[in-house]
C-alpha cells in the first residue's frame, strides 16, 4: 500500500443553527481546504463524504444531495456512515482510496446540519433503537449514555465531580478554537449544579448539537511531496463494530475502541501508545466518554483515566494532552464533522499551526477517535510527522 | 492551517430567527406508517411474554443464553439449539433517572430506564423500566421482579411487562 498524507484542511464555525444549507457549508469548507494547499477541484480524483443520519435533514440520499457542495459530481464518490463514528471513518476511507493506488488526491468532506430537525434533533434518533424490544418503552437517546456512565463510575469507584473535570478542561481548551460553539471557563460546581438530563448525565456533561463542516485533503506520497514540505502522514487506521445487543456486553469498557485502536497501532508500528502518542483526540460527546475512550485507546489502564485527568497530565501543557481542540464539549458536536475536526486538529497540531491551542514540545504523533452507530463502533486514525 | 485562516465560514442563527420567521424556511412534517414483522425469534419471544413468560434461546456451542430470544448465534454463526425459560426476576446492571423524553423534552416526573440481568441467563440483560420505587434509592445490584400487565391487556409486546419493581 502507498503512503498517504493529509495536505490541507478547512472547517466552518460550529453553530447551533447555521443560515447556510448543508450544501453551502460543504462548499465553503471544501473550497477553504483546497485553497489551504493551493489545489483546485480539478486536482481532486475522488471524494468521500461523511454525514450522519438522513433523519437530521429528512433528505433521502443525503450524500447525493450534498454532492455538489462536496465537489463530487462526475467523480468517484461514496458515503461512509457509521453514526457518530462517521467522521474519523471518513479519514480511514480517504486513506484506503489513496493507499490502494487508485487515486492520488481524495477530498474527505464531512457535513452535519442537525438544526433542521424540530423541536430537537434528538428526536431523529427514535429509530436507532430496536423497534420491537426497545423503542416501545419510550426511549431517549440519553438513557444509553446515562447507563454507560453509571456503569463506568460503579466499576471503578469514580465520582461525578471527577468526571466533570473533563467538561471544565475541554470547554477551556476551546477558548482558543476560532470555530468553537461553547467555549468557556466553567467550574466543577457549574457542572454539578447544571440540569439533570438523565442522571448521572447533567447538562454540562453533554456536548451541544451543532451545524458545521470539516474537510481534509488526502494525497499520495509523490503528490504530497510535490505540493508541500509539511505533509502529515496517515500512520494507522482502524475500525470495529461490537454487538447491537447492549445487554450482552458490559458497558464499563469500550472493547470495540480497543480493537480499532490495536488495528491502527499495529499498522503504525506503535507498541506502547502511552509513550508513543504525543496528543490524543478521543471522542467526547459526553464528559465521561473522553475517559472511557482513552482507556479503550490503551492510553492508560482501565479505570485510570481519571487519575491522569486529575493530576493534569491530559491538559494542553501536560504529558499527553487529550482534546487540545476543546473537543465536542467545547467546539461542538456536528456529529460526522466533529470526528473529522479531531483529525484536522491533529493535522494543525502536528504542523505547529494550531495558534493559541498549540501543544508545546513539537508533538510528532497523535491519535483521533470517534464512536457511534448504535453506540458500539470505534473508529481510529493515527497521524504523524 | 488553522492559524493562517483568518475568516471561518458559517453564519450562526438563533432559535428566534426560525420561530419568528426572520429567515425564510420551508417546513414539512412527514406522515409515515410502518408495520414490522416480528420474525421467528422475536415472534416467539413476544408470544411467550403474552403468556407471562420470559424465554431465551441457547447456543450449545458457546453455551450462551441469547436474550431477547433469536434464532441464530451471531458469534458461532449457527442456528441456536433450544428455547430456555427464564425467571421474571433479575438484578439491576445499570440504570438512569431520566428527566428527558424521546425528543429531549423535559419530564416532570423522572422515568427509571435500566438494564436488568435476567435470572437464569448467566448475566444477560434486557432493557426495561423500573417503577414503584423512590428513584434515588435505586442501586446497581438491586434485585427486581417484573410487574406484568393483566392477562387480557397483553398484546405480545415488550410492554406486556409494565415495569420492574424492587423485591
Amino acid at each position: 500500500m502507498r503512503k498517504v498524507a493529509v495536505v490541507g484542511a478547512g472547517m466552518t464555525k460550529f453553530m447551533r443553527r447555521a443560515q447556510e444549507t448543508g450544501k453551502e457549508l460543504a462548499w465553503e469548507t471544501a473550497k477553504l481546504a483546497l485553497d489551504s494547499c493551493d489545489l483546485t477541484i480539478k486536482d481532486v480524483d475522488c471524494v468521500v463524504m461523511g454525514t450522519a443520519p438522513d433523519a437530521f435533514d429528512m433528505v433521502h440520499m443525503k450524500s447525493e444531495y450534498l454532492g455538489d457542495g462536496a465537489g463530487a459530481w462526475r467523480k468517484p464518490y461514496v458515503r461512509g456512515f457509521l453514526g457518530g463514528g462517521t467522521g474519523v471513518f471518513t479519514a480511514c476511507q480517504a486513506w484506503y482510496h489513496v493507499a490502494s493506488g487508485m487515486f492520488d488526491v481524495c477530498l474527505a468532506v464531512t457535513e452535519e446540519k442537525m438544526s433542521s430537525c424540530l423541536p430537537h434533533p434528538q428526536g431523529a434518533f427514535v429509530t436507532c433503537w430496536d423497534q420491537f424490544t426497545e423503542s416501545p418503552l419510550g426511549t431517549s437517546l440519553l438513557w444509553f449514555f446515562a447507563w454507560e456512565m453509571n456503569r463506568y463510575m460503579n466499576a471503578h469507584g469514580i465520582t461525578q465531580r471527577e468526571i466533570a473535570e473533563v467538561s471544565v478542561k475541554n470547554k477551556k481548551n476551546a477558548l482558543h478554537h476560532p470555530c468553537a460553539q461553547l467555549p468557556g471557563e466553567i467550574t466543577v460546581d457549574d457542572v454539578m449544579n447544571s440540569e439533570i438530563m438523565a442522571w448521572p448525565v447533567k447538562r454540562l456533561d453533554v456536548s451541544p448539537t451543532s451545524d458545521g463542516a470539516v474537510v481534509l485533503v488526502f494525497a499520495s506520497e509523490d503528490f504530497a511531496k510535490r505540493i508541500t514540505d509539511k505533509p502529515v502522514w496517515v500512520e494507522g487506521v482502524g475500525w470495529c463494530l461490537d454487538t447491537m445487543y447492549i445487554g450482552q456486553r458490559d458497558l464499563y469498557y469500550p472493547k470495540y475502541v480497543e480493537y480499532a485502536a490495536r488495528m491502527a497501532y499495529d499498522m503504525a508500528g506503535i507498541k506502547d501508545p502511552r509513550r508513543e502518542i504525543d496528543i490524543a483526540e478521543p471522542y467526547d460527546p459526553f464528559s465521561y466518554k473522553e475517559l472511557h475512550h482513552a482507556e479503550g485507546l490503551l492510553l492508560c489502564d482501565k479505570g485510570e483515566a481519571v487519575k491522569l485527568l486529575l493530576n493534569g497530565e491530559t491538559q494542553r501543557t501536560g504529558r499527553q494532552p487529550w482534546c487540545p481542540s476543546g473537543g465536542a464539549l467545547g467546539v461542538g458536536n456536528a456529529i460526522a464533522a466533529t470526528g473529522l475536526m479531531k483529525v484536522a486538529e491533529l493535522f494543525w497540531q502536528l504542523r505547529g499551526e494550531a495558534g493559541g491551542r498549540q501543544v508545546p514540545g513539537k508533538p510528532r504523533r497523535g491519535v483521533a477517535q470517534a464512536w457511534g452507530d448504535e453506540m458500539q463502533v470505534g473508529t481510529v486514525v493515527v497521524l504523524g510527522v | 492551517m488553522s492559524e493562517k485562516i483568518k475568516a471561518w465560514p458559517g453564519t450562526p442563527l438563533s432559535e428566534k430567527d426560525i420561530r419568528e420567521k426572520r429567515i425564510l424556511v420551508t417546513e414539512w412534517q412527514p406522515n409515515l406508517k410502518y408495520a414490522w414483522d416480528t420474525g421467528a425469534g422475536y415472534g416467539r419471544y413476544f408470544a411467550e411474554l403474552k403468556k407471562g413468560k420470559i424465554v431465551g434461546t441457547k447456543c450449545n456451542k458457546c453455551r450462551r443464553i441469547l436474550l431477547p430470544a433469536r434464532v441464530f448465534c451471531e458469534w458461532c454463526f449457527r442456528t441456536v439449539d433450544e428455547w430456555v425459560y427464564l425467571k421474571d426476576t433479575g438484578t439491576v446492571n445499570t440504570f438512569s433517572v431520566a428527566y428527558t423524553g424521546t425528543a429531549a423534552e423535559r419530564l416532570k416526573e423522572p422515568r427509571i430506564p435500566a438494564l436488568i440481568e435476567i435470572d437464569g441467563s448467566d448475566g444477560v440483560a434486557i432493557m426495561h423500566l423500573i417503577s414503584d420505587v423512590d428513584p434515588w434509592k435505586v442501586k446497581i445490584g438491586m434485585r427486581v421482579k417484573a410487574v406484568w400487565k393483566p392477562k387480557q391487556k397483553r398484546e405480545g409486546a415488550i410492554t406486556d411487562i409494565e415495569y420492574w419493581k424492587p423485591i
